[in-house]
């Protein structure tokens, strides 16, 4: 439909010249001859040629096709420079817990673990909260408040990981040490979960950090999701009967609930993804604990710490070859996420945060 | 009860951003000082210095990043709206491009690491301002083509109509109309790869002296807070929370101004 409407516009812009010639051409010979040949000389002289038109399209075209070239230039760049352990570990690099640099063993699991752990407490604590939010900003908060909770859900996903990872090592961490950790010891300890030394460190403290930083995105995201279904929906439950909270659960939630589990997964993308503040609370331990309060390590946290260090080829590219994990981990897991979202929003351009 | 539970929701949603900023500016002020701008970071145990070269590095590599992102950004985003509307290949480029903005940092640190880093043989400013640019180019090209495409249609049949090439009325009619919404994504993209750190620890590696030689590994400003928070120092930690202020100062300035921007509708005039 719309690729009938870009040839029109070229007819019509090559129309327009020529018409405009011949009636132009036709007025300045009765009424001020001079006036408007400049104006047409004015605007030939501007370059009025097809070949600046193609070739400004096409510049175009290459700019808009460097997006694929990136994604594909990291691909084989990654895929290129991890040959080494690919080649000598095979598939069982990730099935192996063993992470000796010294002796030239390497084996992600225990990075897999840590991320998937911290991942999932993240989700566990972020998604009710983002899901209140997005409820809240949606169906009940007043007209005032709206503005400005969307801002500071903004604000919070415009400050840097540096941040939160700062914030999380002399605040969060002594917090969890001496007032959270103890509490969960005491009534939680016979799970075996809360177990073993209470450094403050580890997954849970990476958890509770990654919950905060992933907020803003389910959040806003579940928002759009859940003002894309439309009002008659509502207006139906509330006739049958239905009170505001029904309303919310079987029109709106119901409705949207696609989208909303693309924005978590979403959410998991970024979890899987973010590193400082993780590296910075985890405690950087290759060791798979079942306590969440032991320290551990995630596959973006590994890299930041030992990529600079690593001294020899194998070493490096170990770590690369995790980090072409992530990047294929992530790109399918957003590709997911954006399709189900796309698939509520009606693929209206989703908003870039 | 359910009511209840959302409003809870929201206030502990609310709870740790205002727990971060009181404690930023609590930590941050007491330690912001003149020398803070002006000086290079002391050896440890002296007491003072700054992160002079970590903010003019800073700008250096955000510089470098804004060349190579934002005009490539900005072309996507006019092919996507001006040419490209509803065809599969302008689909197909913003999916992948909304699907590079979730592609973790660190993972373009390490294949920016091994496109430049490693065939030059050295860290350097440049690798640093090619990684945050790369990250850049997806956010711009989605908010310029948002931006294009609040853009009423008479005005561009109305510079057609003129006799304006088609060149012309993209760059000088709509890109024009269009620059408020523009300019406030590029700089939402900017304040995003500001505070960037993970792809910047093996792309510019981090420097404690005065450099501006972009062929070089220089200081920046995140890398430089990650580096004195992590240390054992007091001094240094103090010098990471005037860092942060500083940091999220820019960031703060720059959000607000992007929802000014949008919610005072300059566009209003256009859509």
């Amino acid at each position: 439909m719309t690729e009938t409407r870009i040839p029109k516009t070229q007819v019509e812009f090559q129309a327009g010249p020529e018409s405009e010639n011949g009636a132009g051409s036709e007025a300045t010979a009765a009424n001020v001859p001079p006036a408007i040949s400049e104006v047409r000389r004015f605007l030939l002289s501007r370059g009025n040629s097809s070949l600046a038109d193609g070739g400004f399209r096409w510049l175009m075209v290459i700019c808009a096709l460097s997006i694929f070239a990136i994604v594909v230039l990291i691909g084989t760049v990654l895929v290129r420079s991890s040959e080494l352990t690919r080649a000598k570990f095979g598939f069982k690099f990730f099935f192996d817990q063993m992470w000796d640099p010294v002796n030239g063993n390497f084996g992600a699991l225990p990075f897999i673990y840590g991320t998937l752990v911290t991942s999932l407490l993240a989700l566990l604590i972020a998604v009710p909260l983002a899901l209140g939010l997005a409820i809240f900003l949606t169906e009940m908060s007043p007209k005032f408040l709206r503005g400005p909770l969307a801002f500071i859900t903004e604000l919070l996903a415009a400050i840097p990981s540096i941040i939160y990872g700062l914030w999380a090592v002399f605040v969060l961490v002594p917090l969890m040490r001496d007032h959270v950790n103890p509490i969960l010891i005491r009534f939680f300890g016979w799970t075996t979960l809360f177990s073993g030394d209470n450094l403050g460190l580890g997954f849970l403290t990476s958890g509770v950090i990654l919950a905060v930083m992933i907020l803003p995105i389910i959040s806003s995201l579940t928002r759009e999701v859940m003002t894309a279904v439309p009002h008659s929906q509502r207006e139906a439950v509330l006739a049958l009967g239905a009170t505001r909270w029904e309303m919310i659960r079987v029109g709106v939630l119901r409705n949207a609930r696609i989208g909303i589990v693309g924005s978590i997964i979403l959410g998991l993308g970024r979890a899987f993804g973010e590193t400082m503040a993780v590296t910075m609370v985890i405690g950087n331990t290759p060791e798979i604990h079942k306590s969440l309060l032991a320290t551990g390590n995630t596959m973006a946290s590994v890299i930041a710490n030992e990529f600079s260090e690593a001294a020899d080829d194998l070493h490096l590219s170990a770590l690369i070859e995790i980090g072409l994990a992530l990047f294929i981990v992530t790109i399918i897991i957003n590709a997911i996420a954006r399709l189900l979202v796309w698939a509520v929003t009606s693929g209206a351009p989703a908003r870039v945060n | 009860m359910a009511s209840g539970l959302a409003i809870l929701a929201t206030i502990l949603v609310i709870l740790p951003l205002v727990a971060i900023f009181v404690y930023l500016i609590y930590m941050g002020a007491s330690s912001l000082n003149l020398a803070f701008f002006t000086q290079i970071p002391k050896p440890v145990g002296v007491s003072g210095g700054g992160m002079a070269n970590a903010i003019v590095g800073s700008a250096i590599i955000l510089a470098l990043s804004s060349i190579l992102g934002v005009p490539i950004g900005i072309s996507g985003g006019i092919f996507l709206a001006e040419f490209g509307r509803g065809t599969k290949l302008a689909n197909a480029i913003r999916f992948t491009a909304d699907v590079l903005n979730g592609v973790p940092s660190i993972v373009m640190g390490i294949a920016v690491y091994a496109l430049v880093v490693k065939p030059q043989g050295h860290f350097s400013a440049f690798a640093g301002g090619v990684a945050l640019g790369i990250m850049m180019i997806p956010t711009i090209t989605r908010t310029t083509e948002e931006m294009l495409l609040m853009v009423p249609h008479a005005i561009r049949e109305a510079a057609l109509g003129l006799g304006v090439p088609n060149w012309r009325s993209v760059l000088s009619i709509t890109l024009k109309t269009a620059s408020p919404g523009i300019i406030t994504g590029c700089m939402l993209a900017f304040a995003r790869v500001a505070g960037e750190t993970a792809p910047l620890i093996f792309t510019v590696l981090g420097n404690s002296f005065w450099s501006t030689n972009i062929n070089q590994p220089i200081a920046a400003l995140p890398l430089q807070i990650y580096v004195f928070a992590i240390s054992p120092y007091d001094d240094w930690h103090r010098l990471a929370w005037a860092g942060a202020l500083v940091l999220i100062i820019l960031i703060v300035l720059a959000v607000s101004l992007v929802r000014y921007v949008t919610s005072r509708g300059v566009m209003k005039g256009a859509s």
